[in-house]
């Protein structure tokens, strides 16, 4: 086994160990795993410090405030924090800490770092909308054959698609 | 019947976000390993070069389903209580719609994002902020959106149950459809010019 950044596990190797993750999940806790999640947890709590009575009036906002705990106290941020602990772990084994701006050689850094922010803005948007990114939604909503992970499923896939053609200069 | 166990109170709440932090380093780790901190492997899938993100996803999706109606049928598990997210037709489709976009052009999704900055991707980071942004952008101008939000609502409802079907026969057709997939992936990187990343 290379450690020089190169080697990744066999997908379907991956994907069961994946599997088996989300399964432990489900038997634990009763729910998926998640993503986005924590991030709208930590714009709640950025909102709520910074302009309460706004976050209280606010129509979203107001959904995720509690009078006893704070919105950081959940279960996807703490789980996040795992991911971050596992992928560093994951990327030590490997050889893979490198920090490193990734790009195709037609784009320059600075184009690619604008359309990561606008894809992030987007999908952090839509997540929203979808209650739920490609982790809740999607992968955790498949598991369980549910019709609203299944469908926002295909429309991520579908659309990504369609709209990568449309931007391939900034891959290939 | 003992699982889940939370729902169940087999386990004491206090350990909850112990676990927490255990499942996700088991599912960053897996992320990691298998390429997703690096979006140009990931966005191969839209281009046939390393469907690695069709591979990983699926496979994932069917062993914990497999898991889960096994459990069920057991006994071992109540699958019932398991969450179902609600179905809200609109919003899932448009919401669907738009995380696409954004992926075509961040080469990321949340999850995968979070490994990339684990291992120093700056554009992992960015992407990271613009999620932040958005969801932000989202929370502002909520009341716009709140008719499409709540519209349609369809219950806790099951793919199989939507379109008339078994739940042992439409997961053993995912199941198939899935292995043809597998070797229809194959095929297509076969053809496909190499691109080094």
């Amino acid at each position: 086994m290379k450690r020089d950044g190169t080697f990744y596990i066999n997908p379907y190797l991956g994907g069961i160990m994946l599997g088996l993750v989300l399964f432990a999940t489900y038997y634990i806790t009763g729910r998926g795993l998640g993503a986005s999640g924590a991030v709208k947890s930590t714009v709640v709590t950025t909102v709520h410090a910074v302009a309460p009575e706004h976050a209280h009036q606010s129509g979203y906002y107001s959904q995720f405030l509690s009078d006893t705990t704070s919105p950081m106290n959940n279960w996807l941020v703490f789980e996040i924090l795992g991911v971050l602990a596992g992928a560093f772990f994951s990327g030590a084994l490997w050889g893979r800490l490198k920090i490193k701006n990734e790009h195709s050689p037609k784009i320059s850094g600075k184009t690619r770092l604008i359309s990561a922010l606008i894809g992030g803005a987007l999908f952090g948007f839509g997540s929203q909308l979808a209650r739920g990114c490609t982790s809740g939604a999607a992968l955790s909503g498949m598991a369980v054959l549910s019709s609203s992970g299944i469908i926002t499923m295909m429309a991520i896939f579908g659309s990504a698609y369609l709209f990568s053609w449309i931007f391939k200069r900034l891959w290939i | 019947m003992t699982a889940p166990l939370f729902p169940l109170e087999q386990i004491p709440e206090a350990w909850n976000n112990v676990i927490a932090v255990l499942l996700g380093m088991g599912f960053g780790f897996t992320l990691e390993s298998s390429g997703f901190s690096s979006s140009r492997k990931i966005m191969g899938t839209f281009f046939g070069y390393d469907f690695v993100v069709l591979r990983v996803f699926f496979t994932a999706a069917i062993t914990a389903m497999v898991g889960i109606i096994y459990f069920d049928y057991m006994g071992w598990m109540d699958a019932s209580l398991l969450y179902i997210n609600p179905y809200y037709v609109y919003s899932a489709i448009l919401g669907g719609l738009i995380m696409g976009f954004g992926f075509s052009l961040g080469g990321f999704c949340p999850g995968t994002s979070f490994c990339g900055v684990a291992i120093g991707k700056l554009d992992a980071l960015v992407f990271s902020i613009g999620l932040f942004l958005g969801i932000f952008l989202f929370s502002e101008v909520y009341s716009l959106f709140e008719g499409i939000y709540n519209g349609h609502f369809m219950g806790a409802s099951k793919i199989y149950d939507l379109i008339g079907m078994k739940e042992s026969v439409f997961a053993a057709l995912l199941i198939f459809a899935a292995i043809g997939m597998f070797f229809g992936a194959k095929w297509v990187e076969s053809k496909v010019q190499k691109v080094n990343y």
